[in-house]
């Protein structure tokens, strides 16, 4: 299978702290590849180096043959890569149809676009003229994911989706990472919790000290809960 | 009976406002006639800083500088080169884009507290400019501009700036075009987008969007505005001095903003209406009338904490742009 994204030997940090240490890391096709790991392991470090917003300061991080690690952090959604930080961060002032034109622009796409991220969301439809900031929590993270499914990404990024949500709510998140596999996208999904992630996941990564220690296919994990408690502590 | 859009409420209460300005024209006695024609144009100043801070989220203490940049580009051509009023607008405009920009283009390099600072020294820097070069500003006791080259001309006629009637109603012109530029604008996806950057400048990046290219076109837009306003002034009122340009004159819109209601249309012209007539009012009846106009401003802070506009549409009509 070929690889959507790839992350080779990659070091990163915030000022003089340094967080990634030689990480690797490969995203392939159409999976969903969930990121574990103990708090401050580098999980979310990984994801916004991917963006831009940490810069990597050795190794190389590629979409196809496009260097993103080359590219100023406002052109890397332009490659192909969305990104769903933790806390939905919505424009609240906006209404959410403002929110998801806000999405639209950046690309230049349309009305179909928009129809098709509408489908995949259909609470979002009936509250497009309501202020983005008085939506449930739930609600909230729709948005946030389909704001950045405007971009028609090729690589999805989504930090802790499920974070503080009701469990319905968890499983339609769950069942749209689902439906975005099967269009195609390839996620990078940071959670901490395993039940979380086992329902919908491909491939796990265990990161730790801001290395990608092992990456295992799922039914392993299923196989061997122990390995959870060996990188995260819990099971 | 089909209810009207908040989008047609909106554009319905703009035209209404200026309707309403034009009949005052008519109806205000010759001194308030004045102050309101001051206002008007003093109101598309702060429309300017509006753009900037309120909608774009850019707190800057240098927009005394754009003003002056328009104020003696127009002021400057017509005492010195006798250019007539309209390439003497043109060129009060052209210098508060070419300011705004080269300021912008600097400034946007720091955020916050630092913004504050580099624009602050960059309109010190250009009021300084106003001083030194006393040749051809005059400094502090500035240029009066001869009621013979307050001229403007049509196809048809000509048009004496110095009579109060067509003075309000050209200061009412400018001040009906810009809000409509700015109503149109803050409806448009850009005026969106600049109220996103406001939000949270690094989801915007996240969503593909160059911020620093979308705050200095902000910037620009601001400054031309600005810079409309300072070139009216100085054509409409004949008076040039480098007072325009010290740091008071970057105070004052921020003040007008806050108090009418940051990122509402409208605001601008109530804030900068209500803080003149407080402070004539005040000053008819005591010399201490900064004391009077602090109290005035605690109570509005306490009942309006969003502004004036900025409350009411909070309140009560959400509609509000």
């Amino acid at each position: 299978m070929t690889a959507a994204l790839t992350m080779e030997h990659v070091d990163s940090a915030y000022g003089h702290v340094q967080v990634l240490r030689g990480f690797d890391l490969e995203l392939r096709q159409g999976e969903v590849l969930c990121l574990l790991g103990r708090n401050g392991a580098g999980k979310t470090t990984a994801l916004k180096t991917i963006m831009g917003l940490v810069p990597a300061t050795a190794g190389r991080i590629l979409l196809g043959d496009v260097e993103l690690n080359s590219l100023a952090p406002h052109e890397v959604p332009k490659a192909g890569v969305a990104y769903v930080p933790q806390g939905r961060r919505l424009f609240s002032e906006l209404t959410v149809g403002e929110n998801i034109e806000i999405g639209l622009m950046t690309r230049g796409k349309g009305a179909a676009t928009r129809d098709s991220v509408l489908d995949l969301f259909p609470v979002l439809r009936e509250r497009l003229k309501q202020r983005s900031g008085t939506l449930s929590g739930g609600e909230q993270q729709m948005l946030a994911m389909a704001r950045a499914l405007c971009l028609e990404p090729q690589v999805l990024l989504l930090d802790e989706p499920t974070e503080g949500l009701m469990p319905s709510m968890i499983a339609r998140i769950r069942e749209t990472v689902a439906g975005l596999r099967e269009r195609g996208v390839s996620t990078i999904l940071v959670e901490q919790r395993v039940d979380a992630v086992l329902p919908v996941a491909d491939r796990v990564a265990f990161i730790e000290n801001g290395r990608n220690r092992e990456t295992v296919d799922v039914e392993r994990l299923r196989e061997d809960p122990e390995m959870v408690h060996r990188y995260v502590g819990v099971g | 009976m089909t209810r009207l859009t908040p989008s047609t409420k909106s554009v319905a209460l703009h035209i209404g406002v200026v309707l309403a300005l034009l009949a005052l024209n008519f109806l205000l006695p010759e001194y308030h006639r004045g102050v309101f024609a001051r206002v008007l144009v003093l109101a598309v100043f702060a429309m300017g800083y509006n753009l900037a801070f309120g909608y774009t989220g850019l707190l800057s203490l240098g927009h005394a500088m754009f003003f002056a940049a328009g104020l003696y580009g127009a002021g400057l051509t017509i005492y010195h080169l006798e250019w007539s009023v309209w390439p003497a607008f043109g060129a009060g405009l052209a210098a508060g884009v070419v300011v705004a920009l080269v300021v912008g283009f600097l400034a946007l390099r720091t955020t916050g507290v630092a913004f504050m600072i580099v624009t602050l020294m960059f309109a010190q820097v250009f009021y300084l400019m106003t001083l030194y070069f006393t040749t051809y500003t005059r400094g502090e006791e500035g240029l009066v501009l001869p009621q013979e080259t307050r001229v403007l001309g049509f196809p048809g006629g000509m048009l004496d700036l110095s009579d109060p009637s067509t003075r309000y109603l050209v200061a009412l012109s400018l001040f009906a075009i810009v809000l409509a530029a700015i109503l149109f604008l803050v409806r448009a996806p850009y005026g969106r987008s600049l109220i996103a950057i406001r939000e949270n400048e690094e989801r915007m990046r996240m969503l593909g969007y160059n911020v620093f290219v979308n705050k200095l076109m902000a910037v620009v837009l601001s400054g031309l505005f600005c810079a409309a306003s300072g070139a009216a002034y100085a054509v409409l009122f004949g008076y040039v001095g480098s007072g325009f340009a010290a740091i008071q004159y970057s105070i004052l819109p921020l003040l007008w903003v806050l108090v009418g209601g940051a990122a509402a249309t409208l605001g601008p012209l109530i804030g900068t209406l209500f803080m003149f007539y407080v402070i004539d009012t005040a000053s008819s009846y005591t010399t201490a009338h900064l004391m009077v106009v602090g109290l005035v401003l605690i109570g509005v802070i306490l009942f309006f904490p969003k502004g004036i506009i900025g409350t009411v549409r909070e309140r009560w009509l959400p509609w509000l742009p």
